[in-house]
């Protein structure tokens, strides 16, 4: 399952390859001796594969798991089953040492500015973190002219470079977050939700900041989000999650211009758009029900039980994760590649 | 100098976006020192808690220790007169000079015991709420069985069994009962584990944050998270804690001095002056009253200081 | 410019220079500048704009909600049906509040009490206003939550707010909002928490209940793409002020505000391809303890010059009902 997703483009070099990674987080109950009833399966088995200077779109509502996902695929849960590789370090084979070049290497961006900066700390202190961590220059000087270049890079005057965090506004820290996570020259950036706190006109100066990051140091990015309508204008290719499972995966203009899970389909025709005639023009699917719980997700496909169009098969069989179209991956009993025993049949059902 | 703007779309006015903030920089200090001061409970507390101090240390300038043991027979249990305006105790000595000295050692027992307490309670807590798991189970029954032991209790039992023939220990140029090391051991030994839960429930909710998981995604060591990243941001409850802890500390020693259990004479505090009195309450207050006034006065100053600083040091007001 | 008319039976709510401040120890909040707007009977306003543009605590200040220290509404009238409600009492303005003009917030977990019923709770402004009796309560309780799309009502009133999910406690929220069937509903935020597809339901649901009971919405948003599928007028807010009023198609279509101009700029499109850049607006949104000198957006606007810092642009017909407040004139390209 390790290329289910990789490209056949000559010297292809993907930097991160997910393989079949799941994290449950275990249920216990009981008052004197603890048992465990059961586990959040908060990620269920989902693979793909990120190339070096291309950003991957995690995108999914609450419970599916993106966010889990993130964290997991850093290692900083340790995950219950499955692999994941960047710049060549497995997660589950890494030994001390290569575990410290990871975390060189690879590098998260957090949603919350308030939560992301320890209040305690100066500006100097947390971006300087990773350098002196990791023993990257010689000395506090040095440090601090590396604080000071970053602080500029991302658009901070370094003058505020003592300063504490609850001196700056929300995109102000986020900016330091950024700075940070550019600290120790990382090659590959999880962004969980970089923008959803902050103010629409600073969204845009934060994304903006974010792409010419990307171009200028070739950074790799998994832009883990929930609003769609940025997702579509930064990923190059984007995957969508539901209940621990990614339902579709696709370059980006393929996805949103032909999204083949229905999931997918509602999922992007609930994103209200900026223009009320546009709006008017929509065919709205309008998804009944509510999100389940990842504790005992429905058996067979996952989205049955809201699926406008779920035929019998799927409340029982569990669609394969293929791939109908180059570089477009989807899990659904509508095309028959998802139903064992189908897959040569070219028919949509 | 100001922040380049990031999009280079064209301007009919040139525009500098200052980055700048407009309110003058105030630290964290600063901002709870602004707190603090509004409060006229605490201020009182502060001066008070410093003239009992300069009282107590100050108060070497005008009476040698040799003054405050210097019995006399002859004129004890006076009452207060103008050569001795505090009185006499029941073998001559000057009080005056005894809450002097004496307060000098149960402030030290005070502080002292305090250390010790914040030593084991932070080490203790900072371990368990780290590190949770059977580690934490573990450490946590042993904070409760000390907790379920009533303190006092603990403390006679322990000051009893040490109190057998200690020596005498010089320090300062001043010749002390060994009898006070151990109440200050046994006062720290018995009273860490609130400082304990309190530090643990710091850790336990500071380490949700995401600042924290941020920087074990850098590769910073857990030694360096525990004490540069959680533990200071810990410090307000462990500083209040540990003020209030130094007036119950002074309270339990002037508890046990007061059985017969603490510091043993010539060395005097306010607690053990309190047990010589006892005997005379209706007929010599001034026995009882002088220690009883400062014992009352500290204790109380002490617990205004930490409601001020309580209020000064919360993490969820940022208006100063 | 607008005549005020207060006899012209179709305004349902009128609103005149509105300034709401709050004195803290800082200093003070100047959280509303002198808002003026109206509210047509069966029609739905939406109030746009980022957070401390000061759209909830105008609504807040109408509704007499906001904390009289530190609070305090300066200036203003806002006139429901013949009344000033800044002028009523209290107990007057307890009598209207959840029967009349009801309000729905943005937190359905806390905007509900997690030790009382579902039940209890919605039937509470039956019982306050209308003085119902249990079964009649009970009655028009199962009737509003299958107004609002909660399926088997009559056990889930017995439910307790953290057995709903986000969305369906959202719906309470509404049910108990609509009970006494009020001429105007405030929403505030009510869909920002939810999830988009949960979100859509909700859309859904208010633009079928608002044809069916005729009622006035007002809908606070910081999204433009909510406000696009739901008002039919919007009012753009900044620092206290509002600087563009048009109906809807108007405004998406022909912004006259720069400020609305760049908000519009900056935002990605589910439905198109990506723009190269998307147009960022420099600089943040404006410290509200400094007194308005000027007109607030200066700083950021790239059309900015001298007279905007000077004088507070007046509210200007740009088109037909169509105001902006700015000096510069977005379609000359020259000052006013």
């Amino acid at each position: 399952m390790a290329d289910a997703d990789s490209r056949s483009l000559p010297g292809n070099s993907s930097l991160v390859v997910v393989d079949d990674l799941k994290k449950h987080f275990p249920i216990h109950q009981g008052l004197i001796i603890e048992r465990e009833v059961g586990s959040v399966k908060a990620v269920d088995g989902i693979s793909f594969s990120i190339q070096q200077g291309e950003t991957l779109g995690l995108v999914g509502e609450s419970g599916c798991g993106k966010t889990t996902a993130g964290r997991t695929i850093l290692g900083l849960y340790p995950l219950t089953a499955g692999d994941v590789t960047i710049s060549g370090i497995s997660l589950t084979n890494a030994t001390k040492s290569e575990m410290r070049l990871l975390r060189r290497k690879a590098q998260m961006i957090f949603q919350d500015p308030y939560a992301s900066l320890n209040p305690r700390w100066t500006v100097s202190a947390i971006i300087g973190e990773p350098i002196r961590v990791h023993n990257l220059l010689p000395n506090d000087k040095s440090r601090d002219e590396r604080v000071h270049d970053l602080m500029l890079r991302v658009g901070l005057s370094p003058r505020l470079i003592n300063r504490f965090p609850h001196e700056f506004s929300g995109g102000q820290r986020q900016r330091i977050g950024v700075a940070r996570a550019l600290a120790s020259n990382p090659e590959f950036i999880v962004c969980d939700e970089p923008i959803s706190a902050l103010d629409v006109s600073i969204q845009a100066q934060v994304v903006n900041l974010l792409e010419e990051l990307q171009d200028e140091f070739n950074l790799t990015y998994l832009f883990i989000a929930h609003d769609l309508s940025m997702v579509r204008h930064i990923c190059d290719r984007v995957a969508v999650m539901y209940l621990g499972i990614i339902v579709e995966l696709g370059e980006r203009e393929d996805l949103y211009e032909n999204p083949f899970h229905p999931y997918t389909q509602a999922l992007l025709s609930a994103v209200p758009i900026p223009d009320p005639k546009r709006d008017r023009e929509r065919q709205r699917i309008i998804l009944k029900g509510e999100i389940p719980s990842p504790i005992n997700p429905p058996g067979g496909c996952r989205f049955h039980p809201r699926c406008p169009v779920a035929m019998d098969i799927c409340t029982t069989v569990v669609p394969i994760y293929h791939e109908r179209a180059p570089g477009h991956w989807v899990a659904c009993h509508l095309y028959p590649g998802s139903t064992p025993g189908r897959e040569n049949s070219s028919a949509v059902a | 100098m100001t922040a380049p703007p990031l999009d280079q779309s064209t301007s009919a006015v040139v525009n500098l976006i200052p980055d700048e903030l407009e309110t003058p920089p105030l630290s964290l200090s600063q901002l709870t020192w602004r707190r603090f001061r509004r409060h006229k409970m605490a201020i009182f507390g502060v001066v008070t808690l410093i003239l009992i101090i300069m009282y107590a240390f100050g108060g070497m300038l005008f009476f040698s220790e040799a003054d405050s043991n210097h019995t006399d027979t002859g004129n004890a249990l006076q009452a207060p007169t103008r050569e001795h305006p505090f009185g006499t105790d029941t073998v001559g000595r000057d009080i005056l000079a005894r809450t002097i000295y004496g307060g000098q050692i149960s402030i030290l027992i005070g502080i002292t015991a305090m250390v010790v307490e914040l030593i084991f309670g932070v080490s203790i807590g900072a371990v368990s709420g780290y590190f949770g798991g059977l580690l934490d189970s573990f450490l946590m029954r042993i904070t409760e069985a000390v907790l379920v032991i009533p303190q006092i209790f603990l403390l006679l039992v322990m000051a009893r069994y040490f109190s057998q023939s200690i020596p005498n220990i010089k320090l300062f140029g001043r010749t002390f009962s060994g009898s006070v090391l151990v109440i200050i051991f046994v006062i720290g030994i018995t009273s860490w584990p609130y400082l304990a839960r309190i530090v643990r429930a710091q850790f336990l909710s500071v380490k949700e944050n995401d600042f924290i998981l941020a920087a074990r995604a850098t590769g910073t060591s857990t030694r360096d998270i525990i004490f540069r990243h959680i533990l200071p941001n810990t410090s307000a409850p462990i500083i209040v804690s540990a003020t209030l802890s130094v007036a119950a500390a002074i309270s339990l020693e002037a508890y046990i001095s007061f059985l017969g259990l603490g510091v043993r004479p010539p060395t005097a505090t306010w607690g053990n002056m309190l047990e010589l009195a006892y005997k005379y309450i209706n007929t010599a207050w001034w026995l009882w009253f002088f220690p009883g006034f400062f014992i009352a006065l500290i204790v109380l100053s002490i617990n205004f200081l930490g409601d001020g600083l309580r209020d000064a040091l919360d993490p969820h007001s940022r208006a100063a | 410019m607008d005549s005020i008319n207060r006899q012209d039976g179709k305004r349902i709510l009128d609103v005149t220079d509105l300034r709401t401040r709050f004195h803290i120890a800082e200093g003070t909040v100047y959280a509303v500048n002198g808002v003026s707007f109206h509210l047509n009977r069966g029609e739905t306003i939406g109030v746009v704009g980022e957070s401390g543009c000061g759209k909830s605590v105008t609504m807040m200040s109408i509704m007499r909600l906001i904390p009289s220290p530190p609070g305090e509404i300066a200036t203003g009238q806002a006139y429901f049906e013949e009344r000033d409600l800044l002028q009523l009492s209290d107990s007057e303005m307890q009598d209207l509040r959840g029967k009349d003009i009801a309000m729905v917030f943005q937190d359905p977990m806390t905007a509900f009490n997690p030790v009382l019923t579902i039940g209890r709770q919605l039937t509470e402004p039956l019982r306050v206003h209308l003085g119902l009796n249990k079964d009649e309560c009970r009655h028009r309780a199962i009737e509003l939550l299958e107004q609002v799309g909660i399926p088997d009502p009559s056990h889930r009133l017995g439910d307790y707010p953290h057995q709903f999910s986000g969305g369906m406690r959202q719906r309470a929220m509404i049910a108990m909002a609509l009970a006494c069937s009020p001429s105007i509903l405030i929403a505030d935020e009510p869909t920002t928490a939810l999830d988009v597809t949960i979100q859509a339901q909700i859309v859904e649901l208010v633009l079928g209940i608002r044809a069916d009971l005729n009622m006035s919405v007002i809908w606070i948003t910081h999204d433009l793409g909510v406000v696009a599928e739901i008002a039919e007028r919007v009012l753009v807010m900044y620092s206290g002020f509002i600087v563009e009023e048009a109906p809807v198609d108007d405004l998406y279509e022909d912004p006259r505000h720069p400020y609305t101009q760049a908000l519009l700029a900056a935002l990605p499109r589910v439905d198109r391809r990506r723009d190269r850049h998307l147009q960022s607006i420099p600089g943040a949104p404006p410290n509200l303890l400094v007194a308005p000198l000027g007109c607030p957006f200066t700083p950021r606007c790239k059309f900015a010059f001298d007279h905007c810092r000077k004088e507070m642009p007046p509210i200007i017909n740009v088109a037909t009902n169509h105001t902006a407040a700015c000096w510069w004139d977005v379609t000359t390209g020259k000052p006013r």
